[in-house]
């Protein structure tokens, strides 16, 4: 059964990615996507990675399908594309077909046996404050990642604030009225997603699970209620969304501060507090990525026409005349 | 054929799926999907490779990174819809033409 399986899997994430780049419509594409996404988890799932298979479906198949989805909304009708030129696609087809064999080679000729840092990692396990060899790594022996990585997060919301103008997280509600069976599935869906992120946080330090996990199921709990007609962050000023945003990125730093007013580095816990100290900085974490994933996909969307008479002043001005 | 042999080839195959879509098509959305796709190639060939461990284990580090990255792409993502719609609200178009330059 396993000898089929995992070849019949690969076929499959191969032949919905050629369809999903190369479709005719991009909205199937763009679904055929999120399909992908889905068994993308499977085969995680196949390579004894569950924290990924998790990340996966909520973060990559998920949000970016219901970003994709939405900007494509926006887009609306933007003109058919040029036909390529033959030579582009010859030129195209023979670059990779020449990568991907010498690549498959490579593959081919690696040495047996790599154990990796699978003994390392786990001969440092009892020191790491936590259970799951995954959360150790994110969040103690790779913690310095982690940091960068919410700090991406970080500049991304950033970005995307700027891009669109404005210093709220969350845009105006959806235009059209909400489906009804939408509503009615979302007042029953957001408790239980709370409570599964609030799980995945908590399972995350002793089995597969975590921030970003537990984030991304809040985040798109977030996006839920903004399609359903209801507004998330409607109880909040926009100066303490946006201070939210950075909760992750700051907690962080003063973890890291503080472990270095006690011990010799930088982000070195010391072993008997960093149970708490992953805990604490796992949950700011948690929160920032949840409103970060809102933000992202609420801000990104136009400013309605309306407010271009008070356009919100801080930006630098663009040169209008340039073109 | 081994878990690793089958799913790090189809990375490799799905970057290169990947890279030829992004080379091919014009439309910006569609050149977001390919380097997605493309990401989700490069991770699958990591954490194939770090399947190998011959432990019962799996190899935590590969898997953060791979974590991270999953992370990181939505970011850019994101990012990148963003200035997809500006390009759109400033030029009406969503495709770089080449003949009419960026003005």
């Amino acid at each position: 059964m396993d000898q089929i399986f995992d070849p019949l899997l690969a076929v499959a994430l191969l032949g919905l990615a050629a369809i999903a780049l190369h479709s005719r419509e991009l909205f199937r594409g763009i679904v055929l996507y999120i399909v992908f996404g889905l068994l993308m988890a499977l085969a995680w799932v196949r390579l004894n990675a569950p924290d990924i298979a998790l990340a996966e479906a909520a973060i990559g198949a998920g949000l970016t399908g219901a970003l994709l989805l939405d900007t494509m909304a926006q887009l609306g009708r933007s003109g058919e594309e040029q036909p390529t030129s033959r030579r582009l696609q010859i030129a195209a087809l023979g670059t990779v077909a020449a990568f991907s064999a010498i690549a498959v080679l490579a593959v081919l000729a690696l040495p047996r046996g790599a154990a990796g840092l699978t003994s390392t990692a786990a001969a440092f396990m009892d020191r790491s404050g936590v259970r799951s060899p995954v959360t150790a790594v994110l969040l103690n022996f790779r913690a310095y990642d982690t940091w960068l990585e919410v700090a991406v997060l970080l500049v991304a919301v950033i970005s995307v604030l700027v891009l669109a103008r404005r210093l709220d997280l969350t845009g105006e509600l959806t235009r059209v009225p909400p489906d009804p069976l939408l509503t009615a599935s979302v007042r029953v869906l957001i408790p239980v997603m709370i409570l599964a992120g609030g799980y995945l946080l908590w399972r995350g330090t002793h089995a597969p699970g975590g921030a970003f996990q537990a984030g991304a199921v809040l985040g798109s709990a977030g996006v839920l209620m903004l399609l359903a007609g209801f507004h998330p962050l409607s109880a909040v000023p926009p100066a303490l969304g946006r201070a939210i945003a950075t909760a992750g990125v700051f907690a962080f730093t003063v973890a890291a501060a503080s472990a270095a007013a006690v011990t010799s580095g930088f982000l070195r816990f010391p072993v008997e507090y960093a149970g708490p100290i992953i805990v604490a900085v796992e949950l700011a974490v948690t929160v920032s990525i949840a409103v970060t994933l809102i933000a992202l996909f609420a801000a990104a969307r136009e400013v309605p026409v309306r407010s271009e008479q008070q356009e919100p002043p801080p930006f630098p001005p663009e040169p209008e005349g340039g073109r | 054929m081994t878990p690793f042999l089958t799913y790090s080839i189809t990375g490799i195959l799905l970057f290169g799926l990947g890279l030829h879509a992004l080379i091919v098509r014009e439309h910006l959305l569609r050149k977001l999907l390919s380097l997605n796709v493309m990401s989700s190639g490069v991770f699958l060939l990591i954490v194939a490779v770090a399947e190998r461990n011959g432990s019962p284990l799996p190899d935590p580090v590969p898997h953060a990174m791979v974590l991270t990255g999953i992370v990181v792409a939505v970011s850019v993502s994101a990012v990148a819809l963003s200035l997809i719609r500006r390009l759109h609200a400033r030029t009406g178009r969503a495709s770089l033409h080449e003949e009419e330059g960026l003005e």
